[in-house]
């Protein structure tokens, strides 16, 4: 025997009252390490796919559409702006790269993205099996698409068309899949990604313009082509100051700024957040009110038991200990439920979001900031009980065994 | 063996009690006998050094203990006294058997299990061992905490009205039960009661008037 034992035994004894003040610290501490782990792992996320990409350039509309359309690809594209445009942007002395999208197709909801190798290069994407597409309408899937479409090398495929899989297909022209990438965790690992020519070619057949070429070297091409989108790298920062401002007066085309959209998008989910970490927090207030009310009252009911545990010899610590323990206890057994319960609210979570973008958020371990949420879930336990504790040590013992 | 001498206690300028003095060997009883009010209870708690003396002596296994620290209070108490209430309490979390290994638990001492099966064996309560304390009777309870009472062999076992909540038939159960088993551990037993029915009993008698 000994106090832990005997402390469980006490919150056995007082099921409901130890399960209401159990199932608020794990509602409070569940919310707060779900908010933790898809803050984390969204900024994760939009992090990594604009390392590197300075500015994106692309038809009129909202910035914020743009970049998530060609950075992330979860929107739609704003609209096409002419190739020669964005090919006048390659001799500014400020850019270092352009990297021109062209998206409209899809397969299985998988986007199918043109463009050139450079954008392999630019997420640093590595072929798992099979080469990169070299002619017209040959194409490189990556792991996600190749996980959950079963294409293997070889397989060809009409595209959709539109972004989502309820589009008309284009069954004239097929697909031909010559190459599987890594899994990279970029937004590679979603695409289907081809030449630039590729998507013409679908589309020209389609409005039956007839002849198409092979192009062999060249994508950039006649007049009239056009393209989705194009991730630009400045040469140095100072692109930033005049390029931007160049695009939005000169062009028929607008420059957005990732770093700036992402941040706008993130101060505007902040409010949200914000607002769920201060339930969180009352949440988790209230259940240390319960953890307090339920020990202050199984103390009262509790007093003969208590003088009873003195006069056979215990010392007033140890009592002291003992009821401390009840509330410590609560604390770890809502915090360790807290935290699984969060787990299971981030596994539904990325369920939802894989289905609806193709992104999943599957990092399930214990984050640093979890450890503080430990402590300071004993911290909750232990002022809840020290108070209704401390109690024991003025307890008068003859009078109490007496008034019985 | 317990004595008491000069033993005066109040809890208010009204309320003062002088006791006479006790005095109980080793395997001797002694029965203090006393309508309500006259400080039954005070004694007791006296004795058991749940109250502190306001002047007189007590000796317990020879020693003097009214001038002892709380923490050295609490050791005597675990060790040398064993105490059987009017009403028997228990912690209502834990199993009979448990409440009784509570006695060895906190006078520090090895939970001896054997020892609290054959107790129970012997007090005719050892189906009962895995049970909460309420679902027992009052008889049985009150030989539970018989049982606890007698778990670290203490040099005194004090008992505050152990009969007067008892039938005649359970009353004469229980009392020859403690006389026994004080006897067996070589114990002094002091039973405090107005409880008529026990004059018979004990030779050994003192009244407080």
């Amino acid at each position: 025997m000994n106090i832990v034992k005997i402390s469980l035994a006490n919150l056995k004894e007082k099921k409901l009252n130890s399960f209401l003040s159990a199932l608020l610290l794990t509602l409070g501490i569940g919310m707060i390490s779900l908010l933790l782990l898809l803050n984390k792992q969204l900024d994760e996320q939009f992090r990594r796919n604009i390392r590197g990409i300075d500015m994106v350039v692309g038809a009129k509309g909202s910035p914020l559409q743009l970049i998530l359309s060609s950075i992330y690809q979860i929107d739609a594209p704003t609209g096409n702006v002419p190739l020669a445009e964005v090919d006048a942007l390659r001799k500014n002395p400020f850019v270092k790269t352009v990297i021109p999208l062209s998206m409209g197709d899809s397969y299985q909801g998988f986007r199918i993205v043109g463009t050139t190798p450079k954008y392999i290069e630019h997420f640093q994407a590595k072929l798992a099996e099979g080469k990169i597409y070299n002619a017209s309408m040959e194409v490189a899937i990556g792991s996600k698409v190749a996980a959950m479409s079963q294409l293997k090398i070889g397989d060809t495929f009409a595209s959709a068309h539109g972004l989502d899989s309820e589009g008309e297909a284009h069954n004239e022209k097929k697909y031909k899949v010559t190459g599987i990438f890594e899994a990279n965790g970029s937004v590679v690992d979603q695409l289907i990604l081809t030449r630039l020519s590729s998507v013409w070619d679908v589309h020209a057949h389609e409005e039956g313009e007839g002849k198409h070429e092979e192009h062999d070297d060249h994508e950039q091409a006649e007049e009239g082509r056009q393209v989705t989108s194009a991730l630009i790298q400045f040469r140095n920062p100072m692109g930033l100051m005049t390029i931007p401002r160049q695009i939005n007066e000169n062009t028929s085309m607008q420059a957005a700024l990732p770093s700036i959209e992402i941040n706008r998008l993130f101060s505007l989910l902040g409010v949200g957040i914000e607002t769920l970490r201060a339930l969180a927090l009352i949440i988790i207030s209230i259940a240390g009110i319960s953890v307090f009310i339920s020990l202050y009252n199984s103390l009262k009911e509790r007093k003969y038991e208590m003088a009873l545990m003195l006069s056979m010899g215990a010392t007033r610590t140890r009592l002291f200990l003992m009821l401390l323990l009840e509330g410590l206890m609560l604390a770890v057994i809502g915090y360790f439920s807290g935290i699984i319960l969060s787990r299971v609210g981030l596994w539904l979570f990325s369920r939802a979001a894989e289905q609806d973008f193709h992104y999943s958020l599957r990092k399930f371990t214990i984050l640093p900031e979890e450890i503080y949420l430990f402590f300071a879930a004993l911290l909750i336990g232990f002022l809840a009980s020290v108070l209704p504790s401390l109690g024991i040590y003025r307890l008068n013992i003859s009078r109490t065994l007496a008034e019985e | 063996m317990i004595s008491s001498t000069n033993l005066h206690f109040s809890y208010s300028a009204q309320k003062k009690f002088s006791f006479p003095d006790i005095r109980c060997k080793d395997k001797e009883t002694l029965l203090i006998l006393g309508q309500s009010g006259k400080g039954k209870t005070t004694l007791l708690h006296l004795l058991a050094l749940l109250l502190k003396p306001e002047s007189g002596q007590i000796l317990i296994a020879e020693k003097p203990v009214t001038a002892l620290s709380p923490e050295e209070v609490a050791k005597v108490r675990a060790k040398n006294i064993g105490i059987i209430y009017q009403k028997p309490h228990f912690v209502s979390a834990l199993s009979v058997l448990d409440n009784i290994l509570l006695s060895n638990y906190l006078a520090d001492q090895k939970e001896n299990t054997q020892k609290a099966r054959m107790l129970a064996e012997k007090l005719g309560f050892a189906e009962h061992l895995t049970k909460k304390t309420n679902q027992l009777s009052q008889g049985e309870q009150q030989r539970v905490s018989i049982a606890r009472a007698l778990m670290n062999e203490p040099n005194v076992i004090l008992a505050d009205e152990p009969t007067s909540s008892l039938d005649d038939n359970n009353t004469q159960k229980v009392i020859t039960l403690l006389k026994e088993q004080s006897a067996s551990i070589g114990a002094s037993l002091v039973v405090v009661t107005h409880d008529q029915r026990l004059k018979d009993e004990f030779p050994n008698q003192v009244h407080l008037s």
